[in-house]
């Protein structure tokens, strides 16, 4: 399925929308019919809660529920399908951890380490522990080029300035929603474990899986993060992988149905993960249509998606430059191998809410602001910035009405 | 509708009373974090009455046209006058019609203005 129409077909807001120019997918991604038809059949074929009933839709829905732990096992190549526990996104699988392993194992003088381009959501979690419990945060720097700053004079990975015997945990994204940026999370793992082998590695992976394939065994972190919706899934859902032994060591996070063994008046006990962080009743036709969108995923292969992705970034690049010259900077890496499919810039003095205004007139969809990750653009010195992503359903029509709406913003706002 | 409408073009590309008084009764700040809008305001206040207005800042265009049509609004009324002016008036002097996320950018210069209020009271 690597025909690029045959791929936009399988979209069907573009039936509703033809001329709609979706440029927001690191926000969340569009639907393709197989996600939409999933839900669809739960809610009307056999709707029933999950892990209880003893009846034929209530044993599906459990099934099909289940099944999607096997698929996300094999997706990511986790040991084990009870090593990945559901959640309602990256926020909740961070904050999760928080509660239920920083909590645990982080005490007063301790070491946590984060980086600069964070999400909010992998920023101010680990922050807030440290300010509570009175720990350090030591946060990674960037480079002017949008570069974790961890390599010493040689061009090596070096982070003994950020890891030392006294940091629990480090929490890093794989890839920067705002620069775009790569990070070697292999090598950076590598290190930091050769320099502290008791580190906890988490790496939030929300911007990264809907572009490359991931290996949690390979890459040798301790827990990775991810959402559904970024990844053509429903919103509401989102997964955390986590070694086993620190899945069941960890504190539960949620009390209440489903997570228990047994319950007295003086004492409960709580069941294994994952379904000890499983409390309540789940978001069940969004996780088993999450499976359909893993499928999809792999259906189009990321061999394609890879390669489209960084076709088109690298044409609306060029594009923008050769258009409006030093009228625009765009932000993070400049080779393109090191970024995924976005461009976050500013356009002149124009500020980007006006420029989104603007795009949005001609249905061109950009995000605009700080992205949720304001430490980072205070470090850029930039108030907000405009942001266009490129995936498997955009096209190099797409970039040519991205300049077509920028020029129009310069004609109508006019600044002189 | 374009909420670029010509009105508020002209306001943001040259906007009026734009710039610091020499000698202000009272002046105040406000900024928006969330999107980099920023208004300082600055009055001149006798006999219960706004003499002179002007603000300075930088943020988007709804931001900067609403302060340059507010300020222009204000001149001469009374504080007591001003203290009832409400979003819907905001609204009425822009002329135009906002989503909710952009209503804050439009409302950032009355903020500032009921803050010199209640600070001449």
């Amino acid at each position: 399925m690597s025909n690029q129409s045959s791929i936009k077909n399988q979209f069907p807001i573009f039936q509703k929308h033809p001329d709609l120019v979706y440029l927001d997918s690191p926000a969340t991604t569009l639907k393709p019919q197989s996600v939409i038809d999933s839900l669809l059949s739960y809610y009307t074929d056999y709707t029933a809660n999950v892990h209880r009933g003893i009846y034929k839709s209530a044993e599906r829905s459990t099934k099909e529920y289940e099944e999607t732990r096997e698929v996300v096992a094999r997706f990511i190549h986790a040991k084990d399908s009870k090593e990945v526990v559901f959640t309602k996104g990256t926020t909740e699988a961070l904050n999760l951890l928080v509660y239920a392993w920083g909590r645990k194992y982080i005490q007063k003088d301790d070491e946590i380490a984060i980086t600069v381009m964070e999400h909010h959501s992998n920023f101010v979690p680990w922050q807030q522990l440290a300010f509570e419990l009175g720990a350090d945060l030591k946060v990674i720097d960037i480079t002017d080029d949008g570069l974790l700053n961890i390599y010493n004079s040689k061009g090596e990975i070096d982070l003994s300035a950020i890891v030392t015997s006294k940091t629990k945990l480090l929490s890093l994204t794989y890839v920067s929603n705002m620069l775009g940026t790569i990070n070697p999370i292999k090598q950076i793992i590598d290190c930091a474990k050769k320099i502290n082998p008791q580190i906890v590695i988490v790496v939030d992976g929300a911007q990264a899986v809907s572009h490359f394939e991931i290996n949690v065994q390979e890459l040798g972190c301790d827990f990775f993060v991810f959402s559904g919706h970024k990844l053509m899934g429903p919103t509401g859902t989102g997964v955390l992988w986590g070694k086993y032994q620190l899945l069941q060591n960890m504190y539960p996070f949620h009390f209440g149905g489903e997570m228990i063994q047994d319950v007295s008046l003086d004492h409960t006990t709580f069941k294994d993960a994952p379904n000890k962080f499983e409390a309540g009743t789940p978001h069940i036709a969004g996780i088993i249509a999450l499976k359909s969108a893993i499928n999809f995923v792999q259906e189009v292969g990321f061999n394609h998606i890879q390669h489209y992705e960084q076709q088109l970034t690298l044409l609306a690049k060029n594009e923008l430059e050769r258009n409006f010259g030093s009228e625009i900077i765009i932000y993070g890496p400049k080779d393109i191998r090191d970024r995924a499919g976005l461009l976050s810039f500013s356009f002149g003095s124009y500020h980007s809410h006006d420029i989104a205004q603007i795009l949005d007139e001609d249905d061109v969809c950009v995000r605009a602001g700080h992205h949720c990750t304001m430490p980072l653009h205070k470090r850029l010195n930039v108030v907000a910035s405009t942001r266009a992503s490129f995936y498997i359903y955009n096209t190099e029509k797409d970039v040519e009405k991205l300049v077509n709406g920028l020029e129009k913003v310069r004609k109508v706002l006019k600044i002189k | 509708m374009s909420i670029y409408q010509e009105i508020i073009l002209d306001h943001y590309q040259y906007p009026h009373n734009h710039g610091h008084l020499t000698e202000p009764n009272y002046k105040t700040k406000v900024n928006n974090p969330l999107c980099g809008d920023e208004i300082e305001m600055e009055v001149n206040i006798s006999n219960n009455q706004v003499e002179q207005i002007s603000f300075f800042g930088h943020g988007c265009a709804i931001s900067q046209a609403s302060a340059s049509i507010l300020t222009d609004f204000v001149k001469g009324k009374s504080v007591s006058e001003l203290q009832n002016l409400q979003k819907d008036s905001i609204m009425n002097l822009l002329g135009i019609e906002l989503s909710p996320n952009r209503l804050k950018c439009a409302l950032i210069s009355l903020e500032a203005l009921h803050k010199l209020l209640k600070e001449c009271k």
